[in-house]
């Protein structure tokens, strides 16, 4: 009888999916708030894709004759000054959180990522043109900057997007030129360099892969605080539109207005948004602490 | 005698309940009248402004020639200020107005006709480098002529029904002619009028004060000590100061929810006045770009609209409430509503209406779910609830309608006046509810520079120049309504949304003054008195 040789990679799969799960169960028994933060992620995420599916009602449908409606069966978190459901538009805010927080994270994070990595790698002038260009950007705080750009560009969710994923840019390239400066010295970068490597390829397949801890810390951080900027972008008009569902925007005009006569009408928003913010907040600390080497030596 | 005994008991009865009632009503003199004003005015010459914030802090400082009545909550009745009397040629092209002797200047220099003359030059003939906003309302006007001290003749090119409501402007304040020959802009730093109330100090940020004027030529009047209007941008902050009594009244006007607000904390000790507003938001659609060129198209999102339970919706929220045509409904002009319900988009058999305009959008061939970008302003109220119910409206026909906001200040010069919009919410206000004044905007292209649709519509012109000299008023009127069915039933070159509804909660102490459909209007406080 012959014996089929297991081969290496399902050999390797097998103990990466064990090692994978015993990492998990790991984090949430060394940083249970870490977990519950993720968890809240995750049913974020799950809401947002599924937002058709479960919420109650049209988000866009208004019902005059349910202005203002007080929390009860049919309206479990009420209705907004036009009658729709307030519980629906959060749920369908959530998509417009997590593609603003997804999208500006990403972009915000990567490009800073390889700037800074690139920056840390020529070095010399190089390094300090780009350092003082994003020192100009670093003057101005991340609130004033997102709201330059976007009165520049005008309002709408694409907009709001790379408003709030330049500001972040220089700040990723900072962090990501402090870690790369270490891996530059290394001497697998010497040797990719005496073998004749082409700079792309030894920043891209050499230098990146090594910043990577860094840049999921800084994408985790990045999305509270893309989250919290679209909605205070949204809050100032300057965000997204109406009808669209977003959070921000639900805290503004008639929220304000009718906040003694109808409180659900900003509270329940306000919540989503501190919870989700201070769900990617515990995460990404967590995340951080779990992934640095000088904190798991502690 | 006995049967009549319960009845003279009754009598006697009812006279002295009325009669503290009637000494209520007694103008009493004495006091500081406190208003808030949401903005500040950017110079003091109220030719050449267009700010509330320069009418209502100053008004009380001067006169015009006529004014509309201070009881009238139309705003629509004229009386004479400045002018005691006046008179139209039988040509209708000669106004003669006779002045009020004895009028003196806050300086003590009498006011004549040389004043009324150099003021109405300035406004209508200003010299290079002088600006006039009003100046194009009187193209009409060939001459302004003072052949004696207290008489004044405007001489027109052609009859022009609106030359009295022109005149009644609440902005054609009447200056020294002396001041002018001197320096024609010295009004623009400096104040000096006839008004019932004198100059004292301008805070730049924080107040403006007046007080009494002791030489008024109406006699017994002011009733108030003075005044002192506080520079108030907050909308928030504007009620708490009128809910802690920090401020007697806002002018302007406040939210439904602000006057709830007010009314629950402050109960009897609030009055609140409220009238149709001379303010409307238009839905302009763009004639250059597909399918709006289309006037099946354009009349189906007239026909989407439930304007009634908008109305009853919108005004629990909002600063709209009344259905209107192109004149404020109550007023003199406008098209009663049984006649209104016949214009598209005005029938109260909203199932039909939107049937027809699903049926129009098919004809013109746009597919079902046809999405198209509306501009609104960047200002909250009350363009924000407006466009979120426009929007709404139009899906109930299939339309999907994405909403662009753009900053107020480049709305005008980034998106209407370009054309750089497919639909978009555009705005009328009027400072006197006067046809020419509220319907000159939609004439072709070509004469209108605020026609933002961008259409040619000879048609129309001629309508409105008919109107505009008919030779009395029910003639204007059939004008007007013709104009009115072509504008937004035949042609739909525009549509109007709601009209604006002004609602003025103020201290019950107030009295005097009565609210009408213009916030410009009935500002210069010479018969408002306080009961404490």
């Amino acid at each position: 009888m012959a014996i089929r040789p297991t081969s290496v990679t399902e050999v390797s799969g097998i103990v990466s999916d064990r090692s994978w799960l015993t990492e998990v169960g790991d984090f949430c028994r060394e940083r249970p708030l870490g977990a519950i933060g993720a968890a809240v992620v995750v049913v974020n995420i799950l809401v947002s894709f599924a937002a058709n599916l479960i919420a109650p009602y049209d988000p866009l449908a208004t019902d005059y004759g349910a202005m203002l409606a007080r929390p009860s069966g049919a309206h479990w978190l009420g209705t907004d000054a036009f009658g729709r459901d307030v519980l629906s538009r959060i749920i369908y805010g959530s998509r417009t959180a997590m593609l603003v927080g997804f999208a500006c994270a990403l972009i915000g994070a990567t490009v800073g990522t390889v700037i800074g990595v690139t920056s840390a790698y020529f070095a010399g002038r190089v390094d300090l043109l780009i350092q003082r260009v994003m020192d100009i950007f670093l003057a101005f705080p991340l609130i004033i900057l997102a709201l330059a750009v976007v009165s520049i560009l005008g309002t709408g969710i694409g907009n709001v997007i790379i408003a709030i994923a330049i500001p972040m840019i220089p700040r990723a390239a900072l962090v990501a030129r402090s870690s790369a400066l270490a891996i530059r010295e290394m001497p697998y970068v010497d040797a990719a360099r005496a073998a004749g490597y082409r700079h792309q390829r030894i920043i891209l397949r050499h230098m990146l892969p090594n910043v990577m801890a860094p840049y999921l810390i800084m994408l985790t951080a990045y999305l509270g605080q893309a989250i919290l900027l679209e909605a205070s972008l949204s809050f100032l008009g300057l965000g997204v539109s109406e009808p669209t569902a977003a959070w921000g925007l639900m805290l503004r005009g008639a929220a304000v207005q009718f906040a003694e006569a109808a409180p659900w009408m900003a509270i329940f928003p306000g919540l989503a948004i501190s919870l989700a913010v201070f769900a990617f907040n515990l995460f990404g600390d967590s995340l951080r602490d779990a992934l640095d080497p000088r904190l798991k030596t502690q | 005698m006995r049967r009549y005994l319960p009845i003279v008991v009754i009598a006697i009865l009812t006279a002295a309940l009325a009669g503290p009632a009637v000494a209520q009503d007694k103008p009493r003199y004495g006091g500081e009248l406190i208003f808030a004003v949401p903005s500040e005015p950017p110079s003091y010459d109220g030719h050449r402004e267009e700010t509330f914030g320069v009418i209502h802090p100053m008004a009380p400082h001067y006169n015009t020639l006529l004014r509309t009545d201070p009881n009238d909550k139309t705003g629509t009745k004229l009386v004479g200020d400045l002018a005691e009397s006046w008179t139209m040629a039988k040509d209708g092209r000669t106004y003669t107005f006779k002045l009020r002797k004895g009028v003196k200047f806050h300086d003590g220099s009498e006011m004549t006709s040389a004043d009324v003359k150099a003021s109405y030059d300035k406004i209508i003939f200003p010299p290079q480098g002088v600006a006039s906003d009003r100046q194009g309302q009187y193209v009409v006007v060939e001459a302004v002529q003072a052949p004696d001290p207290y008489t004044v003749v405007f001489r027109l090119k052609w009859p022009a029904a609106s030359l009295l409501a022109s005149i009644g402007s609440p902005w054609n304040w009447i200056y020294k002619a002396d001041i002018l020959a001197k320096d024609v802009r010295w009004y623009e730093k400096n104040v000096m009028g006839t008004g019932p109330f004198t100059f004292v100090e301008h805070v730049k940020g924080s107040h403006w004060v007046g007080k009494k004027n002791p030489n008024y030529w109406d006699k017994g009047k002011p009733y108030l000590d003075g005044y002192r209007a506080v520079f108030i941008r907050d909308s928030a902050a504007q009620v708490a100061a009128v809910r802690g009594e920090r401020a007697h009244i806002q002018f302007r006007g406040f939210s439904p929810s602000e006057r709830d607000s007010l009314v629950q904390a402050l109960g009897p000790k609030i009055t609140v006045q409220d009238s149709p507003w001379d303010c409307v938001l238009l839905v302009a659609m763009n004639h250059e770009k597909k399918p709006f060129d289309d006037k099946r198209v354009r009349r189906a999102l007239s026909l989407a609209l439930d304007r009634y339970q908008g109305s009853q919706a919108l005004s629990k929220i909002a600063v709209v409430k009344e259905v209107a045509g192109v004149q404020v409904p109550g007023t003199p002009y406008a098209t009663p509503p049984a006649e209104l319900e016949k214009l598209a988009g005005y029938s109260r058999d909203i199932a039909k209406s939107r049937a027809e305009a699903k049926r129009l959008l098919k004809e013109a061939g746009v597919p079902d779910g046809f999405g198209f970008t509306f501009k609104n302003r960047g200002i909250p109220m009350p363009y924000e609830p407006v466009g979120v119910w426009l929007i709404d409206q139009w899906r109930q026909i299939g339309l999907n309608v994405r909403q662009e906001v753009v900053e107020a200040a480049q709305y005008y010069g980034q998106v209407l006046r370009p054309g750089n919009y497919e639909v978009a919410m555009d705005f009328q206000c009027g400072y006197i509810v006067e046809p020419d004044l509220d319907i000159y905007k939609f004439q072709s292209k070509e004469i209108s520079p605020a026609n933002y649709s961008r259409y040619t519509d000879k048609t129309l012109d001629e309508l409105f120049l008919k109107q505009g000299r008919a030779g009395d008023a029910e003639e204007r009127k059939k004008y007007i309504r013709e104009f009115e069915k072509r504008l937004l039933d035949d042609e739909v070159h525009y549509f109007y949304t709601l009209q604006w509804h002004r609602i003025i909660p103020h201290s019950s102490k107030v009295k005097g003054w009565t609210i009408t459909p213009s916030h410009y209007l009935n500002q210069q406080l010479d018969a408002v008195w306080l009961t404490e």
